[in-house]
């Protein structure tokens, strides 16, 4: 049944009117404590790199592998999944989130096999992160390289 | 064209009885209002299985078979089943009734698959060409988290306009002739489109078709609201079950308390963490098969509508940007003594 | 001081992600595209650079770290050996993270069970 086009504007009305907004005050409050937090960790993981004597570099890379791995294990345990119901952005936008959007589809589809279900699915959420990511790169390389130097 | 009272309605010629009915349904559901209606609460999400689809199929297997054990019959004597599910191709109906071996129709209605395997069980027996149906549907909370949205690990919130989609699974059992409340009328969804694309808000986009069967039955069969104990939409939640209670009245069907829905009913708001309410094919059969079956057999219904609802949409439409068109199908159950 | 900075810099990034999923119903994986590429594009004009020497991890570990860190290994790559750079320094600059992206799922994978939320 096709309705026309000034019942359907209605009905978005309607359905915009009924329908409760997200509670983006709290939303917010908790992404700024949680990513804050994760953050904060990622700041003492450098400190406490740094002190060992590892370069500014190497730290980096430290501090992201160690974020990485503590939330693949949260992941598999299932807490990670539930700190984001209550945190949002606040777990999904640091790069631990990015380590969960990789780890949850690999554990979810491993019934569908190691290769195809397991790996094939691995990037199913963080694929386009690289993709663009590597594309956006490539943009400022040629810039950079053309004007840049 | 005796049967066909208009262009949606059918009266069927003998009443079909519905002799018996099964729900099965999983442990959030087993702490919710309904629990101690249901015939089995699974603790276990996996079934015992070791996938979320192969669980739901076995969701599927133990209501059909406690459908068919109550009504006294045995599986074989079954002449026909319909079911269907959410999953692609309709996986879950398939692995879970495989080994009946009974002549089978796999049906797809999304959420309103209940309205629609009984309500062509219930035409089949009127039509002379079966004796007994076994009807159901089954969803899954997981196996349907990971087919349209995401990964169950991944960390998303929620917005509050979402629904939880049912684990379990609903039967029942259509008989020419039997104990138990009995069909009536059939009035058959067409699908409507307003337009809703929000796919996190499946109440809003089938409420429209849920108002729009309900205002068609009632005036295919002369009817007012009144006529019935309850009118019960399938899973259109808190905030969709209002959106029908506003376009009915807008088409002069004002709805009281009398008109509710089962993803209201199936779960606590306030104790659990559903937002909107319930969603998913078992939402409308489990509460059918645990709730209202029971109270119309005792006769503490004496009419209602089920009017199990459908949002007919699959991840490819909803990335290609397409509309969520819904259906709605509804059926009207009356207590008495059976069919004779 | 540095902890605090880190904390407040940190959060803040995640409330404008936070913001972008309440208001505009982008997906997760399509905020975090528009964060990586945000990133790298503050991180070519010097802006990201300035925010990581201001506020540490605060800067470096949100998505937008990422971006930045894209853009200052094309950069550092095309400086060292040219045009070759432009090929190579993006997706070297990430080897670290993405290698332990894979090493941790792929672990995780092995051990973990799909579980009910």
């Amino acid at each position: 049944m096709e309705a026309n086009e000034r019942t359907k504007q209605e009905y978005a009305k309607m359905v915009e009117r009924t329908s409760p907004k997200s509670p983006i005050g709290k939303n917010c409050l908790f992404a700024f404590l949680s990513g804050g937090a994760i953050c904060t960790l990622g700041q003492m993981f450098r400190h406490w790199y740094f002190s060992m004597g590892w370069t500014e570099e190497e730290c980096g890379l430290l501090v992201s592998v160690t974020l990485i791995g503590l939330s693949a294990v949260l992941t598999a345990l299932g807490i990670y999944g539930r700190l984001g119901k209550h945190c949002g952005a606040g777990t999904e936008v640091p790069i631990t989130g990015f380590a969960n959007s990789v780890v949850s589809p690999a554990i979810e589809f491993k019934k569908e096999g190691m290769v195809l279900g397991m790996a094939a699915k691995m990037f199913l959420i963080a694929g386009p992160v690289i993709v663009y990511g590597t594309l956006t790169s490539m943009v400022v390389g040629v810039i950079y390289y053309l004007l840049g130097r | 064209m005796g049967k066909r009272l208009g262009p949606q309605t059918v009266r069927l010629e003998r009443p079909v009885a519905v002799t018996a009915a099964a729900a099965v349904a999983g442990k959030m559901e087993g702490e919710g209002p309904l629990g101690e209606c249901f015939d089995r609460i699974v603790q276990d999400a996996l079934f015992g299985e070791d996938s979320w689809e192969k669980a739901e199929s076995h969701f599927v297997r133990e209501a059909m078979e406690r459908a068919v054990q109550k009504s006294g019959h045995t599986m074989g004597d079954m002449d026909y089943v319909f079911c269907g599910d959410l999953l692609n191709q309709c996986i879950g109906t398939t692995f879970g009734i495989k080994d009946f071996s009974i002549p089978c129709f796999g049906v797809f209605g999304a959420c309103s698959t209940m309205g629609e395997t009984m309500s062509l069980g219930a035409m089949l027996i009127d039509g002379g060409f079966a004796e007994q149906v076994l009807a159901g549907a089954s969803s899954h909370f997981c196996s349907a988290e990971k087919q349209f949205r995401f990964p169950l690990p991944l960390g998303i919130q929620r917005p509050p306009v979402s629904a939880r989609t049912v684990t379990g699974a609903g039967a029942a059992v259509l008989s020419r002739k039997g104990e138990g409340p009995v069909i009536r009328e059939i009035t058959t969804g067409k699908i409507v489109d307003l337009g809703i694309k929000d796919a996190n808000h499946m109440g809003a986009a089938m409420a429209p078709a849920a108002a729009a069967l309900i205002a068609a039955h009632l005036r295919e069969t002369n009817r007012r609201p009144e006529d019935y104990d309850y009118i019960v939409t399938g899973d259109l939640g808190r905030i969709g079950r209002d959106l029908a209670a506003e376009l009915l009245a807008k088409e002069g069907f004002p709805m009281d308390e009398r008109y509710t829905d089962c993803g209201i009913l199936v779960y606590d708001p306030q104790k659990q963490d559903v937002h909107a309410g319930g969603s998913g094919c078992a939402c409308s059969a489990v509460t059918f098969a645990g709730y209202f079956y029971p109270k119309l057999r005792r006769g503490e219904i004496r009419r209602m509508l089920f009017v199990p609802t459908g949002a007919l949409l699959s991840t490819t439409s909803v990335q290609q940007g397409l509309t969520i068109p819904g259906i709605a199908h509804g059926i009207v159950l009356e207590s008495g003594k059976g069919a004779d | 001081m540095e902890y605090i900075k880190a904390f407040l810099v940190g959060g803040a990034i995640c409330v404008v992600g936070q913001i972008l999923i309440d208001k505009t119903k982008l997906t997760p994986a399509r905020i975090l595209v528009l964060f990586v590429c945000a990133g790298c594009l503050l991180g070519a004009v010097g802006l990201y650079p300035r925010l990581i020497d201001f506020a540490g991890a605060g800067a470096t570990v949100p998505l937008t770290g990422f971006g930045a860190n894209l853009a200052k290994g094309v950069m550092e790559e095309i400086d060292a050996a040219g045009a070759v750079g432009i090929w190579t320094g993006g997706l070297k600059s990430a080897a670290g993270g993405l290698t332990a992206a894979i090493l941790f799922g792929f672990g995780a994978a092995l051990l973990a069970e799909p579980k009910e939320k």
